[in-house]
């Protein structure tokens, strides 16, 4: 590969980003993945298992995060922030803050020392884990990271919060590499590229948007995020679904929680929750094969391959749906119940949960503004990054991956709600166009192909 | 007689409902009665006609509003309640009791038909400060003295004689904390909060024509009232513009917050009372206007007060089925009332005290306590008598 050849900027290291990375890589030009995380993987590594199929998804993932890790074409920027973005026309110069990880990388091995070592042991809410596990203040999210690094947590190390970690730095003598450093600083890196795909990703709705709900007041209300955490074989709970120490005997699933729902600024369909609630039915059921399973929904939306026929499956599986949005769960003695109208049946029914899993939409990223402001992009009436081109329009079904600015293209569900299928189908899009760019770019400047420095 | 949906249904914007059922689910009263606002829709969009006098649960709504909260698509199904029960009352199709709440708050301005001229007897003993009151008011817009605060009393308040001393607590609050009230005397109507509610629409914008001239002429700059009910339709229905409207919850816990009002410390002669209380969330107060903190922060204020919560609470709160016009008509299923439920989950919270902030709650859960058998374990009280217990400085010892 020629240093000169014309480069790629992905934002966003989720299954989106990386799927458009590797495209683009193994057509021969350099991509640079920025990742504001430790680590590549995104939404995709948090999954159990993914929906119709049953894949385990970090097994399905794991390979394609190595391949992008060790792709010679790839430059992967983790734990790193587009800074600025200013483009003359011909490419676009990027300015990329490496946030100092407070461990030298190129010597770190991942042996995990440090973190056994450090004092904030199991006393730091693990996020990947949706903070139903702790962690230490120095970390890596989940054992299957890459790079295979620790990161020290600037928010909760001793030192860096309070300035004062002990007599001595427990992590520094336990590390027999003397990787860390804790007086690292960011690091600012200037880049040229000349086409961009944005993959930031979404966020979930704070189910306390629904405050009927009681998410929060009681522990055995989760969101579906939590739940899938709870069956992950490398989870908190090593994949049991366990509440309060035993198996739960009645759960129920509530969807639409804050989707469809104009008043929780989500009046659109969230697209994902029908199937990976009808995946969390079958995982109960899995797990625990004598619960009773309810799920209760407005519609069943099983629009896409083998979707129709994993639903009917599942409902083979004695789960049962029934036709009304909950209204309500409070306590009932030493369990809940949810409240609703069984709209089958036209009367109000009380069903008991010892479980009760929120499906909550999808939503924008939290600074998703940010990021629009960044590059100049333009966001969709539901708060998503606007897909469609310059004029979303006019024509702008046949236009899903360009945006208003020339150049800069969109993938994933930074968007708009997507499954993984889509979301990877998307991805290849957004490399293709950013490919037509890059070819383009490479024609009109032949003399410097291969020039070298 | 049939009503001709079309019309209302499009008024209503009833498309948009998507029957997922949350409105019936929720829905305080549709576990008891027959009452089911979603099929009611239904019946609105699929069929031509409603035989409306076949329905008599629509008497049971408490007009809680619950349903129109939660709706996901704005549907406000208590709306259609509203305007069904208003057919029936056009055509005098009423429950007599309705009728006769009704007539009284046409004639005397009460639902209880009680003599205008009657209505300041709730401030019995306090003549001084109501003669005070009323001339701020009468002199207030019009002349010299500008009447800062307005203090609508209500009509449970001012005719109750459970409730009146609620008002004349709040009337002695007020004093202590050196506000100067004006009150609108005899020439206070009611609100016509449940007269909407009711269905009585004509006689709702008479209210609100007589009380907002009224209320403007005053032109107080501040509207205080003792029941959610007034403060609900006055902050959302009456259009007075410039003038802030408060529930005394709110006003209180601005004066405590601000340091205007402060309890005395318990002492060794004054040992102040130990309580546990748990607080009650009035619809009207709550889930219809968010007011959640600030009658728990006067709670929390009051030394030797314990407070404790009740599971269902806050947007969960379970409705006392005072409201929506309940108080003057029975409903179907008088044998299960939420009252009974309610004050049920305040005992097992072990509190002594149930709070309550709505002169509707107070009656009908304090009613429930009696039934129940609870009266030697859990006494009914309103913020405002705790807090002019806290207050009270002649306490013996």
């Amino acid at each position: 590969m020629g240093r000169h050849e014309p480069a790629a900027l992905i934002v966003g290291g989720g299954i989106a980003g990386m799927q458009a990375a590797l495209d683009i890589a193994d057509a021969g030009f350099p991509v640079y993945l920025v990742e504001r995380e430790p680590s590549i993987g995104g939404r995709m590594a948090q999954l159990d298992k993914t929906f119709p199929t049953l894949d385990c998804s970090s097994c399905i993932l794991t390979p394609k995060m190595v391949d992008v890790g060790q792709h010679p074409n790839i430059e992967l920027m983790t734990y790193s922030e587009v800074e600025s973005v200013e483009t003359d026309g011909a490419a676009f110069d990027a300015r990329v803050r490496r946030k100092p990880r407070y461990v030298d990388v190129d010597v770190c091995t991942g042996c995990g020392d440090c973190a056994e070592a450090c004092r904030m042991k199991g006393r730091v809410s693990a996020g990947f884990d949706a903070g139903m596990a702790n962690r230490s203040a120095i970390y890596v999210p989940f054992p299957q990271a890459v790079p295979l690094k620790y990161t020290v947590d600037p928010e909760a190390c001793l030192y860096l919060t309070r300035g004062v970690c002990g007599r001595t730095f427990k992590c520094k003598d336990a590390c027999p590499a003397n990787a860390i450093d804790l007086e690292q600083e960011s690091k600012l890196i200037d880049i040229r590229v000349t086409s961009i795909i944005v993959a930031t990703g979404f966020d979930m709705m704070e189910p306390q948007t629904k405050p009927e709900y009681a998410y929060g007041i009681y522990p055995e209300v989760m969101t579906a995020l939590e739940f899938e955490r709870l069956c992950d074989a490398s989870g908190p709970t090593r994949g049991q679904i366990r509440m309060n120490g035993k198996e739960p005997r009645d759960v129920v699933f509530i969807k639409c929680v804050g989707s469809r729902d104009p008043h929780t600024g989500v009046p659109y369909c969230s697209r994902v929750c029908c199937m990976y609630t009808a995946k969390h039915a079958h995982l109960v059921r899995d797990r625990v094969p004598d619960a009773n399973i309810t799920v209760f929904y407005m519609d069943v939306r099983a629009f896409g391959k083998g979707y129709e026929e994993f639903y009917d499956r599942v409902k083979h599986e004695r789960v049962t749906y029934r036709r009304g949005e909950p209204a309500e769960v409070y306590r009932q003695g030493d369990k809940l119940v949810v409240l609703a109208e069984d709209t089958m049946l036209g009367q109000p029914v009380e069903v008991e949960a010892e479980l009760v899993v929120l499906a909550t939409a999808v939503v924008p990223r939290t600074d998703v503004e940010d990021v629009a402001g960044l590059l100049g992009l333009g966001r969709s009436p539901d708060g998503f990054l606007q897909g469609g081109g310059a004029r979303p329009e006019v024509n702008g079904s046949l236009h899903p991956v360009d945006t208003n600015v020339d150049n800069v293209f969109v993938a994933g569900c930074c968007e708009s709600p997507r499954d993984i299928p889509d979301t990877v189908a998307q991805a290849k899009a957004a490399a293709s166009s950013a490919l037509r760019v890059l070819v383009r770019a490479r024609k009109a400047a032949p003399a410097e192909k291969g020039g070298g420095e | 007689m049939a009503l001709k949906t079309q019309k209302l249904t499009e008024q209503l914007e009833l498309f948009g409902c998507i029957q997922c059922g949350k409105c019936t689910g929720g829905c305080p009263v549709a576990r008891k009665t027959t009452l089911n606002m979603r099929t009611l829709i239904y019946h609105m969009l699929v069929d031509a006609d409603m035989d409306v006098d076949a329905h008599q649960e629509l008497w049971d709504c408490t007009a809680c509003f619950t349903c129109v909260e939660r709706c996901p698509k704005d549907v406000e199904p208590a709306e259609l309640i509203i305007s069904l029960r208003g057919e029936l009352v056009e055509s005098g199709r009423v429950p007599e009791t309705l009728g006769t709440a009704l007539m009284g708050i046409f004639r005397q301005g009460n639902p209880s038909g009680m003599a205008r001229q009657d209505r300041e007897l709730w401030a019995e003993g306090m003549e001084e400060s109501l003669e005070r009151a009323k001339g701020l008011a009468s002199h207030a817009g019009s002349a010299q003295e500008e009447c800062e605060l307005l203090y609508f009393v209500g009509c449970i308040p001012s005719y109750d004689q459970r409730i009146q001393p609620v008002a004349r607590a709040l009337l002695r609050t007020f004093e202590r904390a050196g506000l100067d009230p004006g009150t609108l005397g005899t020439r206070e109507s009611c609100c016509g909060n449940e007269v909407r509610r009711m269905g009585e629409a004509g006689l709702f914008g008479m209210l609100v024509e007589e009380n907002g001239e009224l209320l403007r002429g005053v032109g107080a700059r501040q509207l205080v009232t003792t029941s959610p009910h007034c403060f609900n339709t006055f902050r959302k229905e009456y259009g007075l513009d410039g003038m802030e409207v408060l529930h005394y919850t709110q006003l209180l816990a601005r004066l405590i917050e601000q340091g205007e009002l402060t309890f005395p410390e318990p002492s060794e002669a004054r040992p102040g009372e130990h309580r546990t209380v748990t607080y009650h969330d009035p619809c009207f107060l709550g889930k219809q206007n968010q007011i959640y903190d600030e009658p728990r922060a006067i709670l929390e204020a009051i030394p030797g007060l314990k407070l404790v919560e009740m599971d269902r609470r806050r947007e969960r709160s379970l409705c006392c089925e005072g409201g929506g016009g309940r108080m003057w008509v029975e409903g179907t299923n008088l044998q299960e009332r939420l009252a009974f439920q309610r004050v049920q989950e305040a005992a097992e919270t072990g509190a002594d005290t149930l709070a309550v902030a709505c002169p509707f709650c107070l009656l009908t859960l304090e009613d429930a306590v009696k039934v129940q058998g609870l009266d030697e374990e859990l006494c009914v009280m309103d913020i405002m008598e705790l807090v002019d217990i806290a207050l009270e400085e002649d306490l013996d010892p």
